[in-house]
């Protein structure tokens, strides 16, 4: 079995053994390859200065994806092409078009968030569908904080870089697939160090058979929460199993009934997949984390960790998802609400590991919104999350509802009084004053940093109000804010 | 008020025109290390190449926010394999003190007592930062919880002690003014505090040197005070220690006392171990650690005019100052001087409450209490706006100071140069604020979620440090024989771009193209006794310093030339083509090489004091600022009140920058001030829990402005042909800080969107930060208050 990660760093084959299981790419790129370009702002994957691109193939062709290197672990680089901001500059020592658009519009100030930024940027200017529309400048850039400019040049510069349609890195691209597929196919590998293991197993198989000999190790799939157990916590972790390095667990596939999301599913790759069947799914998944984030976070990561607080169960429980789960070579099929017991409990036996959701595609009449509240519209954690899926019959009456919050309790949870409230009732006036009444019933929110009690009941009977202007009103008003767009939902 | 348009005269002794040097001062330059901060070659105090046996040092801190120390066990910290040792009080050989006032109420480390959660106890040198982490969070510790006083209600009902002496400000007779007025009110406001999240995290390096000297590099709004910290704290005179700061990635005033702390502590390990020691916080450290914008209670009693017109005004301003003076003083002090923001008040009084909380020592923030002052005159404003039924923006033009009357400050000093109304009235034109206040009334009607608002504020800025002494600068520059120039002073780089004025001050002196003018790190070996960059006043005090070196050096080449080619000194020139000597042109090298035989020195230090100045507190009279820097943003805001989300939709800035010294640095100044101004009245919002705890440590709680966050449409203009009226470096104005104020039309925005409730009738008296929640809150407020309510 391989004992070594490998990988390319710049022009630089990199092949790498013995290191600690919790290093961090961060680490690593400044203290031993000493590439201080590369800065720690918050090292929790908030800040984006430390911001790197990892370059994959995915279905024969280059993926420029922008990462958070402070939460991402150095084994997670296997098999990929990694640049740095110190490998922007062409070979003839000339600026990135990306750079020179920041010097032009007066994009730094302090400089020090400047180098995240220019990788974020110059991932957005890789991508096919980069334009020069400021709402997905402002996606792609949600991730990066800048205190000194207030963002105007910034986005001014992007503008300005994709108008240079081409930049040397087409010229290397395949010179740069080509030392990709001597990656390939990605053998199992396991890397030893005095401090722990990292076990990289190639098949679904092999990682059951890793985990059932060892219940104990910690799976790790994008590491954007287990990073923070490491930077921030300071958690040794002896034992870790990837799921990233499984290659059938990144299927995504659709079927005429449901679409099927690997455990090794990014929400980057996922986004557009779900946003077809559920628009504001979408929308909500679009203000999960940042770029960075969702570039390495997968949809099945954000649901095994039972956080109160992910985003995407609720959005899972309301649009009624299966988890499929695994262990040794058996799996079970539950409804995911069923997967949260308790805070901190989810009904996952030892051994067991999540293989893919199963999100079933949407009858056509179902009316489906999804309502992220947070003090921030981007890259925020959500005081509350609401969703709302409804069908109602050709006489107006509700056949069917389910609602599912975050942030409301100690899991992502359904509000049953609430959709006793207005199951088999017309959608009215009437009914929405009985909901509104009911979801006080259904939870019993904390008060935190996020927003006291008092908000998340208020904003959650509101949320029902918003759900009817934009479901049961003929008239179309304005009912959000969050996006760019001039009327965000009608 | 008529529509009238800005004409300020230029100053009569102005320079003559002469041809300015491409990216001369007044010129639009690139920032000196823009190529270096997009290629990541731009180095920090942590980028800095690590000397050998470098050691790494992590604090160990308070998780009590008072109580007494009863024993601190440090056996575990100490037994961790790769830990060299731990710092504490005890080993501190001078003054474990880091008061920067003077106070020694701030130990460096705690000695027996603790008095906020998050203060340093003690520090853990390591053989590297992962291990003294790891080490810092073993010790183990023995409290005796003591009474905690954590904000300005629990202090003031505690009677706590204040950190400094509080200062009224008073003319005129405010009881009577108030009394005989025909209309008043009063109310109160709460103003939230501010992390600076400075991206760059607090960081030191020191490294010992021969018989007890000590180079640090800091990342330090104030080398000088760095140097004379360590040099106390390690018992040694100031000439041992040398502070160097190349840049800071960023500083907000968040470094100018709070980098002292790190310094020392790198300092001491350096000491004891012999070793380099470097400290880096980490970012939850940082926040927990470090003081913050003082957050404000501001009651005030206003007296009026049918009309509107302001006839006194009382206020008294407290403010949550933390566990130790720190700058508390004159942060509040300033608070009061900015209490009118650009507004005649003919009876007035302030009075301050500088309150001791056992929370983070709060301390500089870009405007020093001044932008908490301009918020409560906002308040008042639209008090009396909502009282007559006038519009907010009348009642601002016709309060602004005047000229020749109605132009005496609070602390006595005459306003000389209102341009205040002129400015709004110029921004109200150019952005339809009249047309659009309308159409946004109108469109509210229709839109039973979404409401939208707007209003436009001014903002007047004092200029110059209120501790005169602080008004002055040191500036060394070093022509080479090849006519390359070297350029230091005593300000640093923290991205504002004062390293880039100051190497355009000496091109355009010069003549020289920017490559042959290098800035170098500022030092206190080089320019020592130096002030904090700090109050806007980077540029000014540096600016004067530089050019009065430049001007020292070419008055001796001058001289030279003169007598060298035998002409008239008058006749010699620097332009940018070359040294005009008569009707010869010759090249800067040939001049400075001849001069170098001719055994011309040309190195020069230059100094500059701000003229005309004084204050006294004691009195509180005098004539603290130079002068005044003004400005005003309209800003059109959208609300949700089913959420109480906010988006800020368009907002236009007509600022005074003087006649800029970079307009596209200044511009940058105004565009990123605003969005932190913006940011700190609407989602930045500090929590502590009741254990003193601070919850919101960490970008992940306290959320700055991202992206998506600043005005979809954004016009940001300077105001031209308005040179300073005195006579400051080519009569530019100082921009670091004003900008910040204009957020402030964003609150007033959100707050005329919640009026609409109303029907417009009801000062929504809204609070900052104006969260979802606190939006929320307000709009059920003037729900209830609303005699009619059936929303």
């Amino acid at each position: 079995m391989r004992d070594h990660i490998q990988f390319y760093l710049g022009d630089q084959y990199c092949q790498v053994s013995g290191f600690a299981p919790e290093t961090t790419v961060l680490d690593w790129l400044r203290e031993e390859r000493h590439r201080t370009g590369t800065k720690e702002g918050c090292n929790e994957g908030d800040c984006g200065a430390c911001t790197i691109l990892v370059v994959r193939m995915q279905d024969n062709k280059l993926e420029w994806k922008a990462v958070n290197a402070c939460i991402q672990f150095l084994w997670m680089l296997d098999g990929a092409q990694i640049f740095t901001v110190e490998d922007l500059r062409d070979p003839t020592g000339a600026l990135h078009p990306v750079q020179q658009a920041m010097v032009d519009q007066h994009g730094s100030q302090c400089g020090f968030c400047t180098p995240g930024f220019v990788m974020s940027m110059v991932a957005y200017y890789k991508s096919p569908s980069a334009s020069t529309d400021e709402a997905a400048i402002n996606d792609a850039l949600a991730g990066n904080l800048c205190r000194c400019t207030g963002y105007a040049p910034i986005v001014k510069a992007m503008k300005q870089a994709l108008a240079t349609k081409s930049d040397h890195f087409d010229q290397q691209e395949q010179t740069i697939k080509n030392r990709l597929e001597t990656f390939l196919p990605r053998s199992s590998c396991k890397i030893s160090a005095p401090a722990g293991t990292v076990s990289l197993p190639a098949t679904v198989e092999e990682l059951a058979s890793i985990y059932q000999d060892n219940p104990d190790a910690t799976l790790v799939a994008g590491a954007t929460d287990v990073g923070l157990w490491v930077t921030k916590r300071l958690n040794s972790l002896p034992h870790i199993i990837s799921i990233g390095s499984v290659e059938s667990l990144k299927a995504l596939h659709e079927t005429d009934d449901e679409l099927w999301i690997g455990a090794g599913v990014t929400y980057s790759r996922a986004h557009s997949a779900i946003a077809t069947i559920l628009p504001d799914a979408g929308e909500v998944i679009r203000r999960i984390g940042s770029t960075q984030v969702r570039n390495a976070g997968t949809v099945c990561g954000n649901i095994g960790n039972g956080s109160p607080i992910g985003d995407g169960p609720p959005l899972f429980i309301a649009a009624e998802a299966i988890l499929v789960l695994r262990k040794g070579q058996v799996t079970r099929s539950l409804p995911i609400e069923d997967y949260f017991i308790a805070y901190g409990k989810q009904d996952r036996q030892p051994e067991e590991f999540i293989e893919a959701l199963v999100i079933p595609k949407p009858d056509k009449n179902l009316l489906y919104r999804a309502y992220k509240i947070s003090k921030r519209f981007d890259q925020d954690i959500s005081a509350l999350l609401g969703v709302f899926a409804m069908t109602c019959n050709g006489d107006g009456i509700v056949t069917h509802i389910r609602i599912a919050f975050g942030g409301m309790a100690a899991t992502p949870k359904r509000a049953y009084a609430t959709e006793a409230a207005i199951l088999g009732k017309p959608w009215d006036k009437a009914t929405l004053e009985e909901a509104r009444e009911a979801i006080q019933t259904d939870f019993t929110p904390l008060s935190d940093v996020r927003s006291t009690e008092w908000y998340r009941r208020q904003v959650a009977a509101n949320l029902l109000t918003r759900f009817f202007a934009e479901t049961a009103t003929p008239t179309i008003v304005e009912t959000r804010l969050a996006g760019w767009k001039d009327k965000a939902y009608v | 008020m008529s529509d009238v348009s800005i004409s300020l005269k230029k100053p009569e002794n102005d320079q003559p025109h002469l041809p300015v040097v491409k990216g001369g001062a007044t010129k639009s330059l690139k920032h000196e290390s823009a190529r270096m901060h997009v290629s990541g070659s731009a180095t920090y105090i942590d980028d800095l190449p690590e000397p050998q046996g470098l050691v790494h040092v992590v604090p160990g801190l308070s998780t009590k926010a008072h109580a007494r120390i009863i024993s601190l066990n440090l056996d575990a910290v100490k037994a961790l394999p790769g830990v060299i040792g731990v710092l504490t009080h005890r080993d501190v050989p001078g003054h474990n003190q880091v008061s920067p006032v003077g106070k020694d109420d701030e130990p460096l480390l705690a000695e027996d007592e603790v008095f906020y959660y998050g203060q340093p106890i003690f520090a853990v040198i390591a053989e590297n930062r992962s291990i003294a982490r790891k080490a810092a969070r073993l010790a183990e510790i023995e409290y005796e919880d003591l009474p905690a006083v954590l904000n300005i209600a629990q202090a003031r009902a505690a009677g706590s002690e204040l950190v400094w002496r509080p200062l009224e400000m008073k003319r005129g007779d405010v009881d009577k003014g108030l009394a005989e007025a025909p209309r008043r009110l009063n109310g109160r406001i709460t103003i939230g505090g501010q992390e600076h999240f400075y991206l760059e995290g607090q960081a030191a390096l020191a490294q010992p040197g021969e018989e007890g000297e000590m180079r640090i590099w800091s990342s330090t709004q104030h080398p000088t005070e760095t140097q004379h910290m360590v040099a106390h704290v390690l018992d040694r005179p100031s000439n041992l220690v040398t502070v160097e700061v190349r840049r800071m990635g960023g500083g907000f005033g968040g470094k100018e006392t709070q980098a002292n702390t790190p310094a020392c502590l790198a300092a001491l390990a350096a000491n004891l171990t012999g070793r380099a020691a470097k400290i880096r916080l980490d970012r939850d450290d940082d926040m927990l650690m470090t003081g913050k914008r003082h957050d404000f209670v501001i009651d005030y009693d206003v007296g009026f005019t049918d009309k509107g017109d302001i006839l006194a005004v009382d206020m008294t301003l407290a403010a949550r100052c933390g566990w130790s003076a720190d700058l508390s003083g004159p942060v509040i002090d300033r608070a009061l001087f900015h209490a009118d923001n650009a507004y005649f008040y003919p009876d007035v009084r302030f009075r301050s409450e500088p309150l001791k909380t056992n929370t983070q020592s709060n301390t500089a923030y870009r405007g020093f209490g001044g932008p908490q002052g301009i918020v409560a005159a906002e308040r008042v404003i639209e008090e009396i706006a909502f009282a007559t039924g006038l519009d907010p923006l009348d009642i601002r033009v016709r309060n602004t100071y005047g000229t020749g009357a109605r132009d005496i400050t609070p602390y006595h000093m005459t306003v000389e140069d209102s341009i205040a109304a002129d400015i709004m009235t110029e921004l109200a034109k150019r952005c339809d604020y009249r047309q659009r206040r309308s159409a946004v009334r109108e469109r509210n009607k229709h839109s039973p979620y979404i409401k939208r608002g707007i209003a436009l504020t001014p903002v007047k800025f004092g200029i110059s440090f209120t501790a005169t002494h602080y008004n002055q600068a040191g500036a060394l520059v070093h022509v080479y024989t090849d006519g390359s120039v070297q350029v230091n002073h005593g300000g640093t780089e923290m991205g504002q771009g004062l390293h880039t004025k100051m190497v355009q001050i000496a091109m355009r002196e010069f003549g020289l193209a920017e490559d042959r003018v290098r800035i170098t790190a500022t030092t206190t070996g080089k320019v020592p006794n130096t002030s904090a960059t700090a109050a806007s006043s980077g540029a000014d005090l540096n600016g004067m310093a530089v050019l009065d070196a430049v001007t020292k050096i070419k008055g001796r080449l001058e001289e030279f030339a003169s007598k060298h080619w035998n002409v008239n000194q008058e006749q010699v020139r620097f332009l940018p083509d070359g040294v005009h000597v008569g009707d010869k042109v010759v090249s800067f090298p040939e001049l400075t090489k001849a001069a170098y035989f001719d055994r011309v020195s040309l190195s020069a230090n230059g100094f500059y004091k701000t003229p005309k100045i004084s204050w006294n507190p004691n009195t509180g009279r005098g004539r603290p600022f130079y002068y005044f820097a003004y400005g005003a943003a309209c800003a059109e805001v959208a609300i949700d009140l089913l959420t109480g989300e906010t988006r800020i939709e368009r907002v236009d800035i007509l600022h005074d920058a003087g006649q800029s010294l970079n307009p596209a640095i200044d511009i940058g100044q105004i565009e990123g001030g605003f969005v932190q101004g913006a940011g700190w009245l609407t989602m930045e919002e500090l929590v502590w829990d009741d254990k003193g705890q601070l919850r919101t440590h960490a970008p992940s709680t306290y959320k700055i402005p991202a992206c998506s966050d600043r005005p979809r449409i954004f016009n940001v203009q300077l105001l031209k042909q308005s040179p300073n009226k005195e006579e400051t470096i080519f009569r530019s104005k100082a921009v670091g800080e004003p900008p910040f104020v204009h957020g402030v039309a964003v609150l007033q925005a959100i707050s005329d969107a919640l009026a609409s409730i109303a029907d417009y009738k009801i000062c929504p008296k809204l609070d900052a930060p104006a969260t979802p929640e606190c939006i929320l809150r307000t709009a059920e407020k003037l729900t209830a208050q609303k005699p009619d309510h059936n929303f």
